[in-house]
């Protein structure tokens, strides 16, 4: 989609005028702000980490039924770690819509609950954002290391104070010295 | 009469005996179960492991161990330019580069507000479509060979090459092209391009004949593939399963149609959904599939505009050399400043109908040289949950037949 097509788009666009009413009505005792971005094909959403099996209920309801990622955005500077949850739908009316949940965790000891109950397909997503950010989901039926060697060591690879190490000429990796 | 009280423990015991008698005769955990270990260094399974517990032949549980050959895309993008992630991106996924590179630059585009000329949104069309018959033809290739028709395997190897040489002729490159980049394409097609595409295309359709012979209408594919691996659709809506797997439970879900990118808003075409959702039915739509990217090429050739292939909003920054270079050869060299490309604040998201299923790009941008954050979905890593809940129920001698059908490619979930 286009820049100049897309700023045509969000004017004409009736389906997300109503998509953006009904996602309004519908949660506005729990969520903190809702924003289409420019394209109008995105809606992001931000939530307290309280409330976020609530608005996952509530999203399932009007029919987004899966989890197209569940990550992470390090902000060492404000402490915290912001979760993003990309939540999608393979119905005719909603399908071009992505809904981004992002909610604010503490840094130094995020928790959050799991949506595996609510959305099965965000089960592995989960194990990816807890290996490399840290974030403990409570009540995951499965959190175990997916991508990392099993006895990886050190600082949560995706934040901001994980340096890369790169190899000096003629350098060996351990194993091989 | 008098009627013999059952006791509740005898209860207990004929209802769990009926419920393994139904569930494929599943026991429960912890009873004469024995832990196979399947790869990573499996011919057929890739550089993956499968830890399966079986009892019998039967396989109870199901656990894939991907993370063999993790890359951190998404960390080593966090320390380079925008402009030299786009090489990184197609790392994952070998055969099918385009799709993901065109994700990628799209969202770099929504960032910055580039604007895309028509005949580079058609070359970037043409050239996608190309990648994915390729892909498809491997992953029919692997599909074969897991099947231990090993003819199959060497036609789709053969017949991939084809396209493969397409695309060199149009970018120079054999594999990894990087021949999209923000704001149009790296170089103009060659004169005689549309001709050799179109021998291409036609020798192509010519042994797609062949194929139903070989592979499709053959009697040992089928009984190995009719009913294995069954995925309903509700099933395959809640597990967020996307691609031609999706397709081929019944749900017509393609972003090339939800979401038009590029040229493909202006092209007809269909896509191809099968009802069956069984292994055969996910080889049979991949094969329609073809199909229709051969129409689409076809289509976008007739219509592909005359033109600039990169926006004036970067051709304007170019200096007298790149000027002339660009006017006579239509090659594209790029401003010094493009190294150091520095979006403005802000998030941008876009996704791609990639040869698998929908790829997913989020870039985050705090106004530096470098992505604060890139996200970077593929569609593997979302189709790997069927691993764990499709095979359970199946023989061990299913499991190839399952994961050759499902098109898994070990580096792309891996990223």
């Amino acid at each position: 989609m286009q820049p100049t097509q897309s700023s045509s788009v969000i004017s004409k666009d009736s389906d997300l005028e109503m998509l953006l009413h009904i996602l309004e009505n519908k949660l506005q005792n729990i969520i903190i702000r809702l924003y289409p971005d420019k394209s109008g094909r995105a809606i992001y959403i931000e939530v307290s980490p309280d409330k976020i099996k609530d608005l996952a209920l509530k999203l399932l309801e009007l029919g987004f039924e899966h989890v197209k990622s569940v990550t992470g955005v390090d902000y060492p500077s404000e402490n915290s770690i912001e979760v993003l949850i990309h939540v999608g739908s393979y119905l005719r009316t909603l399908r071009k819509y992505i809904v981004i949940i992002k909610t604010r965790l503490d840094r130094n000891n995020p928790r959050i609950s799991t949506l595996t109950d609510v959305w099965p397909s965000s089960e592995f997503h989960e194990r990816e954002a807890w290996e490399m950010f840290g974030i403990y989901f409570e009540g995951h039926p499965d959190l175990r290391r997916l991508l990392l060697p099993e006895d990886f060591e050190g600082v949560w690879p995706l934040r901001k104070d994980f340096h890369i190490r790169t190899r000096k000429p003629g350098e060996v990796e351990p194993p091989w010295k | 009469m008098e009627v013999e009280k059952v006791s509740e423990e005898t209860l207990k015991e004929i209802s769990r005996e009926m419920f393994v008698v139904r569930d494929t005769g599943v026991k429960e955990e912890g009873e004469r179960l024995l832990e196979l270990q399947i790869g990573p260094a499996h011919p057929g399974s890739g550089h993956m492991r499968i830890l399966a517990w079986v009892d019998g032949d039967i396989v109870v549980r199901c656990d894939p161990d991907i993370g063999f050959v993790h890359r951190t895309i998404e960390k080593l993008s966090e320390n380079r330019a925008y402009i030299k992630t786009i090489p990184l991106v197609e790392r994952p996924s070998l055969l099918d580069t385009t799709p993901m590179t065109i994700g990628y630059v799209n969202a770099v585009e929504k960032l910055m507000g580039l604007e895309v000329p028509p005949r580079a949104r058609y070359l970037r069309t043409i050239l996608a479509e190309i990648t994915r018959i390729a892909s498809h033809f491997y992953g029919i290739g692997i599909l074969s060979i897991f099947l231990g028709h090993s003819t199959g395997y060497m036609w789709a190897f053969g017949d991939r090459e084809i396209m493969i040489e397409l695309a060199t002729m149009l970018t120079g490159a054999r594999i990894t092209y990087a021949y999209v980049i923000p704001g149009g394409v790296r170089r103009d097609m060659p004169q005689n391009f549309p001709d050799q595409l179109e021998k291409g295309l036609r020798y192509i359709e010519r042994r797609l004949k062949e194929w139903e012979k070989i592979f499709l209408m053959n009697p040992v594919v089928e009984r190995r593939l009719r009913d294995i691996g069954i995925l309903k659709p509700e099933i395959a809506r809640i597990y967020g399963v996307t691609g031609p797997n999706l397709r081929a439970s019944g749900v017509d879900f393609d972003v090339r149609m939800a979401e038009p990118y590029e040229a493909y808003d202006e092209i007809d075409f269909m896509i191809p959904v099968a009802e069956e959702g069984d292994a055969y039915a996910r080889g049979l739509v991949r094969f329609k599939e073809i199909e229709q990217s051969i129409s689409i090429i076809r289509q976008a050739l007739k219509k592909i505009p005359d033109g600039e292939i990169i926006s004036p909003q970067i051709s304007r920054l170019f200096n007298p050399l790149m000027k002339k270079i660009y006017s006579e050869s239509r090659r594209v060299k790029l401003p010094s400043l493009m190294a150091t490309l520095k979006p403005p604040k802000g998030e941008a998201v876009a996704r791609v109908e990639a040869g698998r299923g929908e790829a997913l790009f989020h870039i985050v941008s705090d106004g530096s040289p470098n992505p604060y954050r890139f996200r970077f979905v593929t569609p593997s890593f979302r189709n790997v949950i069927l691993f764990k809940y499709l095979i359970p129920g199946h023989r061990i001698a299913d499991i190839p037949a399952i994961y050759g059908s499902l098109d898994y490619f070990p580096p792309e979930a891996d990223r």
